[in-house]
């Protein structure tokens, strides 16, 4: 009896702090159909108006579109070096291995103004002109520890006589990764694809400060928020780019623990 | 040049064996991105530090006159010690509303605990930038509170302490940076032994000693990755401060976005960017010190 009723206590506690969690984001989505420039109760009624004038914004198009790019770019270049470097760190023994990797894992202990402004610096020493190629730069530097830590997980997870069979059968050591590595850790590479994406699609402070003149969506809705009558818009891009990333987040770990036995899942982080 | 083939068929012998080798070749490509575009930079913006601006150009005689300014002006030193203390709050405030979360997640979620997971880590990967904007239209002089509140006919005029202040930044960061402390304080719960607190059970222990003398202590390393992961970053948060935090909620990377945008001192601003880290670094060495006693303590 005492059992259960503290359990219950730290459920309702767990739905408190879910709640917390989510709500604040979801004045977002229902101030979008909100028919009235101003974000206040009451509420004045549905519309899509907001929706159709973002729709209609050609700045906004073109910013969404650097910023699929420079996220499309981002997600293949880091996923390829996070590939790399976890194949070499699961299956190799790599001296000073857990250095190297914690090296890596460095951009997430610094804030990202300090990794924006380093980068500027050395992009304006070396007269490399700022542009969206600097911008897949500094994603790539903040994504890597993730496509690291997603495929490490997965490779880790198989069992490496498998590779050890194929080489011992006679394929080489490029075709065993292709028959046997690589379908293995298909599950993890997508995963790693989408999740990277999202970071670098969401990412703001870093493309700041090397986009130069090029927008990437985040720095659209940055120079919006200046104009008040602008807002409503901003709610209704807000709330999908919201949508599309909490789907993209559900796909990547779902896809992530694809043939992971039920007790053994786990989320990126966990 | 015998001696040149001989040696290079040695070398691709000693690579096809050694397995150390052959994983840092496979490393190297991952390793020279990360070393030109952090290691480099971070040299450089140190580099730098010691320069000076002159007009639109830098003069590059080593100073110590940036670090000069940035430590000596009092504006300066009233944001270094204004964002450690709102970051250290953050930090407390999160881990200690995570910690029940994460403890609900490890023992009593059974087979949901997957689904329980995904909820919790979908803010972490969804946009910063929005999220401490729905704060702004939240705390906001005519925002959601404050028109929910006028209309429904609670208060008479709006609550003005509630947007541009520390408390609206305190408040904004502690949401936005949830998903990171639940993580690391659930994986160290996780991997608590179940068996000792079976055995401390059977000794005769309470629910609340077996927490104080098992599971706390255990779980300690997971808070301190927690506080850690929290605290270095929130020091230098940019977008929080300058979306809700007023004149009165400026913080360090203010100032320091400033000297690279507006004012164009880049010297200060590296300086004062080396400062603030340098400050961070010691705040968590001495947290992580006095942690580590702590845990000594009560064992």
């Amino acid at each position: 009896m005492r059992k259960s009723g503290r359990g219950f206590g730290l459920l309702l506690y767990a739905l408190f702090y879910l709640a917390l969690l989510y709500v604040p984001v979801l004045f977002l989505p229902l101030f979008s159909f909100n028919d009235s420039v101003f974000i206040a109760f009451p509420l004045h009624g549905f519309t899509t108006r907001w929706y159709a004038q973002m729709l209609a914004d050609g700045a906004m198009l073109h910013a969404l579109g650097n910023s699929l790019k420079v996220g499309a770019i981002t997600a293949t270049v880091s996923t390829v070096l996070g590939l790399l470097a976890a194949k070499a760190l699961t299956r190799y023994r790599v001296p000073g291995g857990d250095a190297l990797l914690g090296f890596t894992s460095l951009p997430l202990f610094i804030p990202d103004i300090v990794l924006g402004i380093s980068l500027l610096i050395l992009l304006n020493l070396a007269g490399i002109p700022m542009s969206l190629l600097t911008v897949v730069a500094g994603h790539c530097l903040i994504c890597v520890p993730f496509a690291i830590t997603v495929l490490m997980s997965r490779l880790d997870g198989f069992d490496k006589s498998l590779e050890e069979a194929s080489l011992d059968l006679g394929e080489t050591g490029w075709m065993t990764f292709w028959r046997v590595t690589f379908p293995l850790a298909l599950p993890g590479i997508v995963s790693s694809l989408l999740l990277t994406f999202i970071v670098s699609f969401d990412e703001f402070l870093i493309a700041y400060f090397l986009a130069g003149s090029e927008a990437t969506l985040p720095i659209y809705i940055w120079g919006q928020l200046r104009f008040p009558y602008k807002l409503p818009a901003v709610l209704a891009l807000g709330a999908l780019i919201l949508l599309a990333s909490a789907a993209l987040v559900v796909i990547a770990e779902w896809v992530r623990n694809i043939g992971v036995k039920d007790g053994k899942r786990a989320v990126v982080g966990a | 040049m015998a001696e040149g083939v001989a040696l290079g068929a040695r070398l691709r012998r000693f690579y096809r064996r050694s397995e150390g080798a052959r994983g840092l070749a496979l490393l190297s490509p991952t390793m020279a991105i990360m070393v030109t575009a952090l290691a480099a930079p971070l040299g450089l913006l140190a580099l730098y530090s010691f320069w000076s601006q002159a007009g639109y150009g830098v003069d590059t005689t080593p100073t110590l006159a940036q670090y000069a300014i940035a430590v000596g002006r009092p504006t300066y030193r009233a944001l270094f010690y204004r964002s450690l203390e709102i970051s250290a709050t953050v930090t407390l405030v999160t881990v200690l509303l995570a910690y029940p979360m994460a403890y609900f997640v490890a023992f009593r979620t059974g087979r949901s605990k997957f689904i329980w997971l995904i909820l919790l880590t979908i803010p972490f990967w969804t946009s910063y930038l929005l999220r401490v904007f729905a704060w702004k239209l939240i705390l906001g002089y005519n925002g959601v509170i404050n028109s929910g509140l006028l209309s429904l006919g609670l208060i008479g005029q709006p609550l003005e302490f509630l947007l541009y202040n520390p408390f609206a930044v305190v408040v904004t960061l502690a949401h936005a940076w949830a998903p990171f402390a639940i993580l690391p304080i659930y994986v160290s719960l996780e991997k608590i032994d179940r068996s000792l607190l079976e055995a401390a059970a059977d000794l005769g222990d309470g629910p609340i000693r077996r927490f104080l003398r098992i599971t706390l202590p255990l779980s300690l390393p997971g808070v301190i990755g927690a506080a850690v992961l929290i605290f270095v970053p929130t020091t230098g948060d940019y977008v929080t401060p300058a979306l809700v935090g007023g004149s009165g909620g400026v913080m360090i990377s203010n100032v320091i976005e400033e000297q690279f945008d507006k004012v164009a001192n880049w010297p200060l601003g590296a300086a004062l960017a080396i400062a603030s880290m340098a400050a961070v670094g010691v705040a968590t060495l001495l947290f992580v010190g006095a942690m580590r006693a702590a845990a000594r303590s009560i064992r």
